[in-house]
């Protein structure tokens, strides 16, 4: 009896085919270039690949002093043939993300190397950029020469190696990524608490109406859930301005006799982000309170409690696992937010998302933005986890 | 009724849009009484009870419990224990937590909760699921753990409002009698809401039948059986033959459309020559072979303890008649020439039900 049974409960072949599609379409559209951009925090080519012998020379180096003579032959070899390529640019650029200035230094240099060999490698160097003489910038060539590195990873979380090859923090005035990363945390984390705040008494009144007055509520909460992110955020920009509609209405209320800053702050940012994710919040709100219905309510009120200990006591336990959704779904969608922060934010209110595409269109460090996408998912992986351990903890063994 | 101690008095009440969900109803409970709301969907027993309850306040009218009235009591100072359709057993409790709940509310220390919640599982037979979740029980479980809630804080009323309606059958008539124990046990007032006609003449002390809002009898179980007031009363509960008619003498001669011409008890005050429908239960039909209006058996059908037996008379009428198993003629068979007759006392000319054409205008 058991074989036949579990014959027909299994998904079969062709039902696989049908999900192949998507499959195909998801692994080539967001799976593969996520793991692309993501390999790109470890992976550290350039040099490798424009100066391939003078990398695995660097990588016997031991570091102290310069690099022996030959290995800087090796390189002022390479980097005469690497003149004008394509690749010399690329590790110039790479090379320049460890030490600012390197760059032009490398391009300098290719350009008016002596013809022949010499025999005082290093000196023939240095007459050209006196750095050359410096172990600092052979210990960051060394860093530079891959294929993989931690350095990206590091420098997402303001750590850098020293030239001595220990993991130190990096100077203070360039030290922004941990506060990024602690300001994003704390704009979501308010965010999702202003939601909740927010959203949990819209949702009890939606779940406690009946249908025909919910529904069409509904579906004004669903209303601004379908307008894009972007005119929605350009709409409180234009609301919020020093002239705009809600100071305008609060002066003439009398309750303010100078117009707030309301915009291009922190406050924007929550207003406009609060807004934009409310729906996230009122709907897995909302469908787990009308599974919960009045009765429970009522039955608690019959036993003898007051309205506010019932709702403590009955109805509040009862939705925490819609409370539970709620807030990991806006705070996980705040995590990545770009849009909002960027337009009604100041310099101070930017979430690490701004600068993930600040690294990847305008500098092109595209291992950088890999590694601050790389944190950001451990993040939200690290939260996601939590919260299941969470939300099944206190359950009744099953 | 001597004592009142619920008392509804001209209690109405009128949902927006004009809607009478209760129109104008006047009933006394004494103490100790259970009595049974019967009634259709929509017909306001439900909201009678709720109004009782706290969770709808009268349009009209006032609802006195003990003697004070309930006017601006909220439901959570009234006392009452109740017991819902859904039963509203709290999900996220343990069935002790569950059954603590209104002793916690009240403050009560913690050594007379454990043994009023000990004693309440013991009424209920639930003694070793005190740690269980509501989830992990059966429905009849769980419907003894709502039971048990509703009577732990032992309250002098307690309201059901359908509360087998989500059992099988054989389990619902066991809680039927459960229930019933229960009362006589603890001597609580019970008020029962049900649609179930059978369940109501089960349990109850007395019925209050309900119909579109209003009252329309209110009598022991055997009463309202033997003697229903309206033709509605008749059919809701127990199952009859009702036939229209017109009244021809004071002594209850009524002309049933068609011509037949048959006895009947007047119940109301009736005219000569008034409409009326004459209402006879199944088994005080008399089938004979020589008695009665003439007709045949129609249809048989075997329900083992008894023999149901539609015979269509030659006035056109389909009578339906009980006979029990082992009392059943050998003349009774399918097809069989027959008469059907019934005695004066056994007939009840009611009020007049629409006639056919005014209820296919309706529909």
């Amino acid at each position: 009896m058991r074989q036949p049974m579990s014959r027909f409960l299994r998904p079969r072949f062709s039902a696989w085919l049908l999900v192949l599609p998507l499959f195909l379409f998801s692994a080539a559209t967001f799976v593969v270039p996520i793991v692309m951009m993501l390999a790109r925090s470890v992976q550290d080519p350039e040099l490798s690949r424009a100066f391939p012998q003078t990398a695995a020379a660097l990588a016997l180096w031991d570091g102290r002093d310069l690099p022996p003579a030959s290995s800087i032959d090796t390189f002022i070899a390479e980097l005469r043939d690497a003149r004008g390529t394509e690749g010399l640019s690329f590790a110039a650029n790479r090379l320049n993300s460890e030490i600012s200035g390197f760059r032009s230094m490398l391009l300098r240099t290719a350009r008016s190397l002596p013809r022949d060999r010499q025999d005082d490698p290093v000196a023939a160097l240095a007459r050209i950029d006196a750095r050359w003489g410096e172990r600092s910038t052979w210990a960051a060539m060394r860093r530079a020469s891959g294929p993989f590195t931690d350095g990206f990873l590091l420098a997402a979380l303001d750590r850098q190696r020293n030239d001595d090859g220990a993991v130190v923090r990096v100077a203070e005035e360039r030290a922004v990524f941990v506060t990024v990363l602690l300001r994003t945390l704390w704009i979501s984390t308010l965010v999702t608490v202003f939601c909740l705040l927010l959203g949990y008494p819209v949702a009890y009144l939606l779940a406690s109406m009946p249908g025909r007055i919910a529904n069409p509520l509904l579906v004004l909460v669903l209303i601004p859930f379908w307008t894009s992110v972007l005119v929605r955020t350009t709409a409180w920009v234009v609301l919020l301005q020093r002239d705009g509609m809600v100071n305008g209405l609060l002066q003439r209320l009398g309750l303010i006799e100078q117009p707030l800053t309301l915009i291009y702050n922190r406050t924007g940012v929550l207003i406009a982000m609060v807004h934009v994710l409310l729906p996230l919040m009122v709907l897995p709100l909302y469908s787990v309170m009308k599974g919960i219905g009045r009765a429970p309510m009522l039955a608690a009120m019959s036993l003898g409690a007051r309205p506010f200990e019932a709702f403590l006591r009955v109805y509040l336990p009862q939705s925490v696992a819609g409370i539970g959704a709620g807030c990991l779904l806006v705070f996980i969608s705040a995590l990545g937010y770009y849009v909002t922060p960027e337009l009604a934010g100041g310099g101070g209110d930017q979430m690490i998302s701004y600068f993930i595409a600040f690294y990847t269109n305008r500098t092109t460090n595209w291992g950088l933005a890999g590694a601050l996408s790389l944190i950001l998912l451990v993040v939200t992986g690290l939260l996601y986890v939590a919260y299941a351990r969470l939300s099944r903890g206190p359950r009744a063994p099953a | 009724m001597t004592e009142r101690f619920v008392a509804f008095d001209g209690v109405t009440k009128t949902f927006a849009g004009g809607v009478h969900a209760v129109r104008d109803l006047n009933l006394d409970i004494a103490r100790g009484e259970f009595v049974t709301f019967l009634g259709p969907s929509g017909s306001g027993k439900t909201t009678s009870l709720m109004m009782l309850a706290g969770f709808e306040t009268p349009t009209a009218g006032s609802i006195l419990l003990d003697g004070r009235s309930l006017d601006r009591l909220p439901p959570y100072h009234r006392g009452i224990g109740m017991v819902f359709q859904s039963y509203a057993l709290f999900p996220h409790m343990t069935v002790a937590e569950n059954i603590a709940f209104p002793l916690t509310v009240r403050r009560r220390p913690r050594a007379e909760i454990e043994d009023a919640v000990r004693q309440a599982l013991d009424l209920v037979q639930l003694t070793a699921m005190g740690g269980r979740r509501p989830a992990q029980l059966s429905g009849g479980q769980q419907q003894r753990v709502a039971l048990a809630r509703a009577l732990v804080f032992k309250p002098p009323l307690v309201l059901m409002d359908e509360p087998l309606g989500a059992l099988d059958r054989q389990l619902r008539e066991h809680m039927q009698i459960e229930i019933k124990h229960i009362h006589a046990r603890l001597g609580v007032t019970l008020v029962y809401v049900t649609h179930d006609q059978g369940e109501a003449l089960t349990m109850s002390d007395r019925i209050a039948i309900f119909r579109d809002g209003s009252l329309q009898q209110v009598g022991l179980p055997g009463e309202v059986y033997e003697r229903p007031l309206t033709s509605f009363v008749a059919q809701f509960v127990g199952e009859s033959n009702q036939f229209a008619g017109t009244l021809r003498d004071v002594t209850g001669l009524v002309e049933l459309d068609g011509g037949w011409r048959m006895p009947a008890t007047i119940v109301h005050p009736l005219a000569i020559g008034a409409r009326t429908t004459v209402s006879v239960r199944p088994e005080r039909i008399r089938l004979s072979r020589d008695d009665g209006a003439a007709g045949a058996v129609q249809e048989l059908i075997y329900h083992g303890d008894h023999l149901r037996v539609v015979v269509r008379t030659d006035h056109g009428h389909a009578v339906f008649a009980k006979l029990l198993a082992g009392a059943v003629p050998a003349w009774v068979r399918d097809g069989a020439a027959i008469r059907v007759s019934w005695d004066a006392a056994d007939a009840r000319a009611l009020d007049a039900l629409p006639n056919h054409t005014t209820e296919e205008k309706l529909q």
